[in-house]
């Protein structure tokens, strides 16, 4: 068929027509769909400003106390299962672990000599998730259901979380924990307050970033009657943690790795 | 036509079994019993209620993405009132109830399986008072 001057013109205009009036009847119909009390953007705000807004970002950091922690309590693990509703399953296997004990051979595997501080050997020492500063946890994980926030806290959404345990894998430190099983009916005393977690997905310390919100110490730090525990902002020169570094010998677990702890041992 | 009342009779017990869940469902009053939910009185919702009715779901998957993952925990809602953004305890707790008195009832009507939001969040309606007393303040320094 040949195309006239005047059949192309009619085309194009056709075309243009009917573009513009799809674009108004969009128009018409997005304006009828979202009245004004629809949800949006603006009617979000962040509490305890934990996103810092101008701010130098924090960085969430804990030193623990050799000389003061180990006296045979475990306040601080007490007062983190009733917060966070972490079950005690009896089960070694299917054990879910946020803060916890291990012996000083296994936290320090790498500072050991020929002749050990015998105060030392076979110590149960405090250990926790590390909020690393390069975390290899969040680099595997193929949802982004955990990642790290700008303070520095390593988060998890268990809503992602799809249960794949490469970050259990890629944690050097054995921070993080699989839901094998129901963990309901291991819940001690159950706290309305924080959810509790489905078989399926992984778990972990969360620096109880909830309580951080509202401008109160995580749960350990606060339990601790030895006050061995001191928490703050590493990048704050004048925060707590920063003070107790400044003065002491300070360790990080296996720093050769390069992940970078939040958290320090001071001895 | 011999077999007029052969063929009516297969008629009639057709439409019967084909109709059969409608009458089982007047029978046992559970078609015309629609949800009866109880509001909290002078209190109005995050949204409005068409919103809601229409997108609720969305609406709480918002909710949950911004507190998960950009930590908003504040929401201003339409009318500005301000909300703190919790499942448990904004939702339930100070308006709906429990799952059982505002969720299932709508969705085992039309017969919608409940999501999975339940198996982590908690469904403890009337608790979350005593326990929130229960923390110790200790501000931060």
């Amino acid at each position: 068929m040949k195309i006239t001057r005047m059949n192309f013109l009619r085309v194009l205009g056709g075309a243009v027509l009917a573009a513009g009036a799809g674009k108004f009847v969009k128009g018409i119909g997005d304006a009828a769909q979202t009245p004004s009390g629809v949800p949006g953007a603006k009617n979000f705000a962040t509490a305890g400003g934990a996103t810092g807004g101008d701010r130098a970002p924090k960085r969430w950091g804990m030193a623990i106390d050799f000389g003061k922690c180990g006296k045979g309590c475990n306040d601080c693990m007490r007062a983190c299962r009733s917060a966070h509703n972490v079950p005690q399953i009896p089960d070694a296997n299917h054990e879910i672990k946020w803060i916890w004990e291990e012996p000083y051979e296994k936290v320090f595997p790498y500072q050991r000599t020929d002749y050990e501080r015998q105060d030392l050997v076979g110590r149960p020492l405090l250990v926790l998730c590390n909020h690393c500063a390069d975390p290899p946890c969040t680099r595997v994980c193929p949802t982004q259901a955990t990642w790290k926030r700008d303070d520095g806290i390593v988060m998890m959404d268990y809503h992602r979380c799809i249960g794949c345990r490469y970050c259990v894998a890629g944690c050097p430190y054995g921070s993080r924990s699989f839901n094998w099983v129901d963990p309901r009916p291991y819940i001690e005393t159950m706290n309305p307050q924080f959810p509790t977690r489905t078989k399926g997905v992984v778990e972990k310390c969360n620096f109880c970033e909830e309580r951080l919100a509202d401008g109160l110490l995580p749960a350990c730090v606060e339990a601790c009657s030895q006050k061995a525990l001191v928490f703050g902002d590493l990048n704050d020169e004048n925060s707590a943690v920063r003070q107790a570094l400044k003065s002491r010998y300070a360790m990080q677990r296996t720093p050769e790795l390069g992940t970078g702890p939040s958290v320090f041992y001071l001895t | 036509m011999r077999d007029r009342a052969l063929i009516f009779a297969g008629l009639f017990l057709f439409v019967a079994i084909v109709t059969c869940p409608l009458w089982w469902g007047i029978a046992a009053r559970t078609s015309t019993q629609g949800p009866e939910l109880k509001l909290a009185e002078g209190k109005t919702c995050v949204a409005p209620a068409d919103y809601m009715r229409a997108s609720h779901m969305q609406f709480l998957i918002d909710w949950r993405d911004g507190k998960v993952r950009q930590h908003h925990s504040q929401y201003t809602a339409y009318n500005g009132a301000h909300y703190n953004v919790s499942l448990t305890n904004t939702c339930l707790g100070q308006c709906h109830g429990s799952k059982k008195q505002f969720c299932d009832q709508c969705h085992s009507y039309v017969a919608i399986s409940t999501p999975s939001c339940w198996d982590c969040h908690q469904d403890v309606s009337g608790k979350t008072a005593t326990m929130a007393t229960a923390a110790v303040p200790g501000r931060m320094p």
